[in-house]
């Protein structure tokens, strides 16, 4: 089972990136990278919902918070690879660039694409997270003790 | 009792256009665009997301200008939109342990791992009105500093360390969910929490108040108060792994209590949970004070008949859709109700004898 989970890490972690993207990035990505492959949907693009869940206490039972958008599609290409899309909010177009962006990962595609569309994504979301970690950092309250008056 | 009264077609279609029209307001001003409300009134798309129960900052956004900034028109439309939609599955227990963090103080601790830091925060402000937000003004970039690495530890995970605090034990019991079985007494905590997230904020806030001025007091500090992001990770069954499906804004609030011991509870202090979608601070104090409130059971505290310990009473007047679908019906046709209303007092009149006194004085 280990196995198989570290298996799929990378996956996983293209998967969470793709569905993070800010909206048309993806497909603005794709397309200056390559000619979209023909493909079949095996789902087409429909939006539903997620339940969130958290723990009471941080650590504790979980429970139900509310729910987010998510849309979803799978489709098939014809050299037969399956790429599925999970993405938040209510973006078909997006969501359909993620699925492919999926499928090709798993073809000869895959270094090409890890090199002009995951890596910018990820610099991306990694520049746009330090900016705000660093405005929050600047509210970080540096306590000095004030010297008592002696007399 | 309400019957079908026909013949105000024509009228109720003219109101409408009348409201849309009312909606857009002087043509001569610009219209208001969705992504400016998204954008520029987001902690009223906060609110909206969290009693609508639906994040989606844009769909919030739209409601809002919909209903006219009228609140709880707009969560009535975000709930009834999630209606119409397909749920896929349900997340992972988002770890709140690793958010990145906008914001993160605490009123118990001031030199605490991970430090004080106050995020984009209304306090320390004047409250004075500033008019050159009248005047279109552009703004300075915020200050930046190099920030430090890692997650920020909870609070609570200090004080749990000299065992001086209740712990919240891991536990995965799948949790009931009030929006696919009805709400029913009694109610457990992951219940109550899900009701409490999705209540109304002024409701929730006037609980919370009252605990504070005697009302079931509990003393509570804000042990922790954290407004940031968090992944959100989803199970895909076709996949058999779990993925991030994107990122939700949290508030969380863990209150840390005063608190003796009961029959059952040695001397520790006890905590309050609040954790509420987008950057909602007033909501998830309240949220915390009402759901540590609510734990005196739970607890072996005793019931002084404070309201906000009566969980019947907060749960099932904590919704503002329910509560005001209810308050809001009494203003429709009601004639036929009424009719029988108006025998029933002349019957009475008539028995007690008070038409004939009045005809006698005549």
């Amino acid at each position: 089972m280990k196995d198989t989970l570290d298996e799929n890490n990378p996956r996983k972690a293209w998967m969470g990136l793709l569905a993070k993207a800010p909206e048309g990035r993806v497909a603005a990505l794709l397309d200056e990278a390559i000619a979209r492959p023909a493909f079949n949907w095996l789902r087409a693009p429909e939006i539903g919902t997620t339940m969130v869940r958290a723990r009471a206490g941080a650590t504790g039972a979980p429970f139900n918070l509310g729910e987010m958008t998510i849309t979803r599609c799978a489709l098939t290409l014809e050299t037969g690879e399956v790429g599925h899309a999970y993405i938040q909010g209510r973006r078909k177009a997006d969501a359909e660039a993620a699925a492919l962006v999926d499928a090709l990962m798993q073809t000869d595609a895959a270094t090409k694409l890890r090199e002009v569309l995951l890596a910018p994504l990820e610099a991306e979301s990694a520049t746009a997270k330090a900016a705000r970690a660093a405005k929050a950092a600047a509210t970080k309250v540096d306590f000095f003790t004030m010297a008592r008056g002696e007399d | 009792m309400y019957v079908a009264v026909k013949g105000g077609e024509r009228a109720i279609e003219n109101a409408h256009a009348w409201l849309a029209e009312e909606r857009r307001g002087d043509k001569g001003v610009a219209e208001l665009g969705v992504a400016q409300i998204r954008e520029q009134l987001a902690l009223s798309v906060n609110r909206v997301m969290a009693e609508g129960s639906l994040y989606d900052p844009d769909l919030a956004a739209l409601a809002i200008k919909q209903a006219r900034g009228d609140l709880i028109e707009a969560i009535f439309l975000i709930r009834a939109y999630r209606t119409t939609l397909p749920r896929f599955g349900a997340s992972e227990p988002v770890d709140t342990g690793a958010m990145a963090c906008d914001r993160r103080i605490s009123a118990t601790f001031k030199d605490l791992p991970g430090g004080q830091v106050l995020g984009p925060t209304f306090d320390y402000t004047h409250r004075l009105l500033d008019f050159k937000l009248a005047a279109d003004g552009e703004v300075a970039e915020a200050p930046s500093r190099e920030a430090a690495a890692g997650d920020v530890p909870h609070v609570t995970d200090f004080l749990n360390r000299e065992g001086l605090i209740e712990q919240a034990p891991h536990d995965d019991t799948p949790p009931p969910d009030l929006t696919r079985e009805p709400l029913e007494m009694p109610a457990d905590r992951a219940l109550r929490l899900q009701a409490l997230t999705r209540a109304d904020e002024g409701f929730t806030l006037g609980l919370a108040y009252s605990t504070q001025r005697g009302y079931g007091r509990n003393h509570a500090f804000v042990g922790e108060l954290r407004i940031g992001s968090v992944p959100v990770e989803m199970d895909i069954p076709e996949l058999g792994f779990a993925v991030e499906v994107g990122e939700v804004t949290l508030t969380e609030c863990e209150t840390v209590n005063q608190f003796t011991g009961s029959k059952t509870e040695p001397p520790q202090f006890t905590r309050g949970y609040g954790l509420v979608f987008g950057q909602t601070e007033r909501k998830a104090i309240s949220m915390a004070l009402v759901d540590r409130a609510l734990r005196w059971e739970e607890l072996g505290e005793d019931n002084v008949g404070a309201p906000a310990q009566d969980a019947e009473f907060v749960l099932y007047h904590a919704d503002n859709i329910q509560a005001t679908g209810f308050l809001e019906h009494i203003k429709l046709p009601h004639y036929v109700d009424f009719q029988s209303e108006l025998e029933l007092v002349r019957k009475l009149r008539r028995e007690a004898g008070v038409d004939q006194v009045a005809e006698a004085a005549e």
